[in-house]
């Protein structure tokens, strides 16, 4: 089908720009989506490595992935708007309790 | 260079300028239409690596309900619809690590597996029964811990998002 | 002769024993020496706080005294120890004794007198502010005496001399806090000071003739007798030495100190200055008179002349005197003339002066510490407060009398048989001269002896005290003085074969003493006029006293002849007064200047060094913390509390890792 090293290219382009999108982001739900992004370019990771070498085990990996990220975008969201609720914002800027 | 492996890199394109534009947008409405684009093509990519359980999946997932669920976090936390600024400090930092993240693991890739040299994969028939009896069999066990990780997110969410009911 | 040939039975057999008491004399020296510093340290601590020591000491140098006379009654010889100390050059320098019969009377005038001191100063210095100290400097005076009497040669001698001097300016001060007291210190060691000038020079002079080897008295006095010195030398050396009498022993000029050291303690007055130190200068011609005999007789001549001199003198002020120790003390310098005079009659001189000293010693100490009696009880020094105490204080009476006779010269008393041998040599000299010198100043002291005891004993009682005996610690010593006095003048008497003469004698072997009842007559005679003219004036006493009958003569005599303003005005006062000003403008300017400039600078360095501590030692420490702060802001600007800045490190890291593991 596809040679190995295109698809991995692919994935990795994926996730650099998740990286970026991550990093770069103030929107807490912009930086869920990147982190999406990332999801993604893993799954297409697997899946190409499954392909490549006649494995089915890559399959039911992206599988699994799949349903975590799915759970871990509810629960995300779930935070995301329990902080807009609380802060009135969702500038992760401004999320810095933290600082010294 | 196969017929599928044109195809995968015109996929690939749209792929990566779409997720280039999802970190790039300035309307976060925007951004996540652009991840539809994104996700849409990842599960082309499924289709074409011969994993069409898995790109249907990642269709009907991803694109129908994970994309609606942004849709409905942004509108919940009033997201501006209209421009939105970026960090500029972060950018620069944010684009040289991505940078140097692409370009080390693009030279790993193309030395471990250089293109001449790796074989074009056979197809793989019966690719949904195959995972199927392997998702039931072999990796039952891992199967019911993320159906109950599933009820744990599902129960989660509910708990946090709730209003407070003030007990 | 009877006498001597019991002293011969009864002592041979005491020789064999008593000879280890002249081989040991030394230890007499060094009881009171030891006393001392144990009173000084311990004395407070003693039951009595202090006396106990030194009576300890003196009563045992007193016993050792006796058995070293004893070793001359049973004809023991002469004896000499030396400890060689170090050597400079030539000359060769020792500390030994030598013991002979002048040393051994010295030793035993020295020793009991001074206990006798002791024991009456128990109840005379009683509850006195500085007690325990007081028997402290008696022991050392008796130590240093006890040394000028043992010496072996001169400048040992010379130590115990000086040490003497010290104690004296210690005791006459003794009541410091009158600064009359010090002033009259001060009088007494610069006085005698000017005498031991030539006293120095004197055994250096000496010293030289010996061809710079040895200060050792009998090797000068054999180089000296040999013959190849040159008289002019030692002419000179002995006029030198007879400086050094002048001064101590108060003869003319130098005896202005001896009436103002009355300021002192009477037992002071006693033991110093009628007993021991004074003598000391007599003594010294004494111990050297081969010096004197080996030199032109011109230097013999002029100890007689002063001794002559001073004896009128002295006796003249006596005259005039109201307060009562100032009459003893005149009356010393004029006692101790007589010895002086008799000594410069050479040879025949040196037994009847040694004598005098030692009858001398023991009335003039009984008198005076007689005096301290009264003075204890009458409060007072001047006659004008006494009178009529004999029915108040009888004991004190009789032994003072029995003083006063013996020091007027009234048979069979001391003074009579020590004064008659003064007499006799002088008329054996046929130097006659000196022989009615002597004779009138018999008359003057029996006359003023006969004053002084009327004005105190008799008529009536003039002063306001409540009057009593004093305590027996007090009169113990009077009534032993005064047995030993009655007794003591029967060793020089001549038909009792003189047992002092021979004991006592200059050249080879001792003179036959010889009686000569025409002497004892005149002598007597002389007495008599003076006790019966002093009876006569004095008897039915009344203010004021007789003596201002002789008008301008007795204000020359009450103002002691101006020799003290002469001395005052002329000598002292010329020379302190630029000295005084000198020091004080040297202590103002340059020492007190060194003190201040001293202490600027300390400022100034101070000033200094807390700038320095301010700002360099301060800021290095506050540096420090700045720092930390400093460093500390700047890493906290990684605690942004964003999750995203945390994100781009852990990949940043990743990535690093990565690399670093791909590379390797």
């Amino acid at each position: 089908m596809v040679r190995l090293p295109f698809v991995l290219l692919f994935s990795a382009f994926l996730f650099s720009t998740g990286i970026y999108g991550v990093l770069a982001r103030r929107n807490a739900v912009m930086v869920l989506m990147a982190i999406e992004l990332l999801l993604n370019a893993v799954n297409v990771n697997l899946v190409a490595f499954a392909s490549q070498l006649h494995d089915i085990t890559g399959q039911v990996f992206a599988l699994f992935v799949i349903a975590v990220a799915a759970a871990e975008v509810g629960i995300g969201l779930a935070i995301v708007i329990l902080l807009f609720r609380n802060r009135a914002t969702i500038d992760v800027d401004e999320v810095d309790l933290l600082k010294w | 260079m196969t017929a599928q492996e044109y195809a995968f890199i015109v996929v690939a394109l749209i792929g990566s300028v779409s997720a280039i534009a999802v970190v790039t947008a300035r309307n976060v409405v925007h951004a996540a239409l652009y991840l539809v684009l994104t996700l849409a093509s990842v599960g082309v990519t499924f289709l074409l690596l011969g994993a069409e359980f898995i790109g249907w999946v990642q269709i009907l997932i991803y694109v129908g309900a994970i994309v609606i669920l942004f849709l409905f976090g942004l509108m919940l936390t009033k997201a501006p619809i209209g421009r939105d600024a970026l960090d500029y400090q972060n950018r620069i930092v944010g684009a040289v690590v991505g940078a140097l993240m692409f370009v080390g693991l693009a030279s790993l890739i193309v030395r471990a597996w250089p293109v001449s040299g790796t074989p074009v994969p056979g197809s793989t028939p019966n690719d949904s029964a195959v995972l199927g009896s392997a998702l039931f069999r072999n990796y039952v066990l891992p199967f019911e811990v993320v159906s109950f990780l599933l009820l744990a997110a599902l129960i989660g969410a509910i708990v946090i998002a709730r209003k407070d009911e003030g007990n | 002769m009877v006498g001597a040939l019991l002293a011969e039975e009864g002592a041979s057999a005491a020789a064999a024993g008593s000879n280890w008491f002249v081989h040991h004399a030394y230890v007499i020296t060094l009881l009171p020496f030891l006393s001392g510093a144990l009173t000084l340290f311990f004395g407070k601590r003693t039951p009595g706080k202090g006396p106990v020591y030194g009576i300890l000491a003196i009563g045992a140098g007193l016993v050792l005294s006796l058995g070293v006379l004893f070793s001359f009654v049973g004809g023991g010889g002469n004896y000499e120890q030396n400890v060689s100390w170090f050597t400079i050059g030539p000359l060769h320098m020792q500390l030994g004794f030598y013991v002979d019969g002048l040393t051994a009377v010295m030793l035993i005038v020295v020793t009991s007198i001074s206990l006798m001191v002791h024991i009456y100063s128990l109840g005379y210095m009683k509850g006195d502010v500085r007690y325990t100290w007081f028997f402290f400097v008696l022991s050392i005076f008796t130590a240093g005496m006890l040394d000028v009497v043992l010496a072996s040669n001169l400048f040992q001698l010379l130590v115990g001399w000086e040490i003497m001097g010290v104690c004296s300016y210690l005791l006459i001060g003794h009541w410091y806090e009158d600064p009359a007291n010090s002033g009259a210190a001060i009088k007494a060691f610069v006085t005698t000071r000017i005498g031991d000038v030539p006293f120095m020079f004197g055994i250096f002079a000496l010293i030289f003739a010996t061809g710079m080897t040895t200060s050792n008295i009998q090797v000068i006095s054999h180089i000296v007798a040999g013959g190849h010195v040159s008289t002019m030398l030692i002419t000179v050396a002995a006029l030198l030495l007879f400086g050094g009498t002048i001064g101590k022993s108060a003869q003319f000029p130098l005896y202005v100190w001896l009436p103002d050291a009355m300021a002192g303690p009477t037992p002071v007055s006693a033991l110093i200055h009628a007993a021991t130190m004074v003598a000391a200068g007599v003594y010294l011609v004494a111990r050297t008179f081969q010096v004197f005999v080996s030199a032109n007789p011109v230097a013999l001549h002029v100890v007689a002349i002063v001794g002559a001199i001073t004896l009128l003198m002295a006796a003249l002020l006596a005259l005039v005197q109201n307060d009562i120790k100032k009459v003893l003390a005149y009356s010393t310098i004029s006692q101790l003339a007589y010895m002086v005079a008799a000594l410069g009659m050479g040879e025949a001189g040196y037994p009847a002066a040694v004598f005098h000293l030692f009858t001398h010693a023991f009335f003039k100490a009984l008198l005076f510490l007689g005096a301290g009696s009264v003075i204890h009880a009458a409060h007072s020094n001047d006659m004008k407060d006494m009178g009529g105490l004999r029915k108040h204080m009888p004991v004190t009476y009789v032994t003072f009398m029995i003083g006063a006779l013996a020091l007027a010269g009234v048979p069979p008393l001391a003074g009579f048989f020590s004064k008659d041998e003064i007499i006799l040599a002088a008329k054996d000299q046929h130097t006659y001269w000196l022989a009615i010198v002597l004779l009138g100043g018999a008359i003057l002291t029996a006359f003023y002896t006969t004053r002084m005891v009327l004005k105190t004993f008799f008529g009536e009682y003039r002063g306001h005290e409540h009057l009593h005996e004093s305590p027996s610690v007090m009169t113990a010593p009077l009534m032993i003085l005064a047995a030993v006095t009655c007794v003591v003048g029967l060793l020089g008497f001549a038909p009792l074969g003189a047992p002092f003469m021979d004991w006592v004698y200059f050249g080879a072997a001792p003179e036959h003493a010889v009686f000569s009842p025409l002497v004892a007559l005149i002598s007597v005679v002389a007495v008599g006029i003076g006790l019966f003219w002093g009876y006569r004036v004095y008897h039915e006493y009344r203010e004021p006293d007789p003596i201002v009958r002789l008008g301008r003569f007795t204000t020359i005599l009450e103002h002691k002849y101006y020799l003290d303003d002469f001395y005052w005005e002329r000598i002292v006062r010329p020379v302190r007064d630029p000295i005084a000003a000198g020091v004080y403008w040297f202590n103002q300017h340059i020492l007190d200047g060194v003190v201040n400039g001293a202490s600027w600078v300390t400022m100034r360095g101070s000033r200094g060094i807390s700038w320095f501590d301010r700002t360099v030692i301060d800021g290095v420490v506050n540096g420090a913390g700045w720092s930390m702060e400093l460093f500390g802001k700047g890493l906290r600007t990684i605690q942004t509390g964003r999750v995203q800045w945390y994100a781009v490190g852990l990949f940043a890291g990743v990535i690093a890792l990565a690399i670093i593991f791909v590379r390797t």
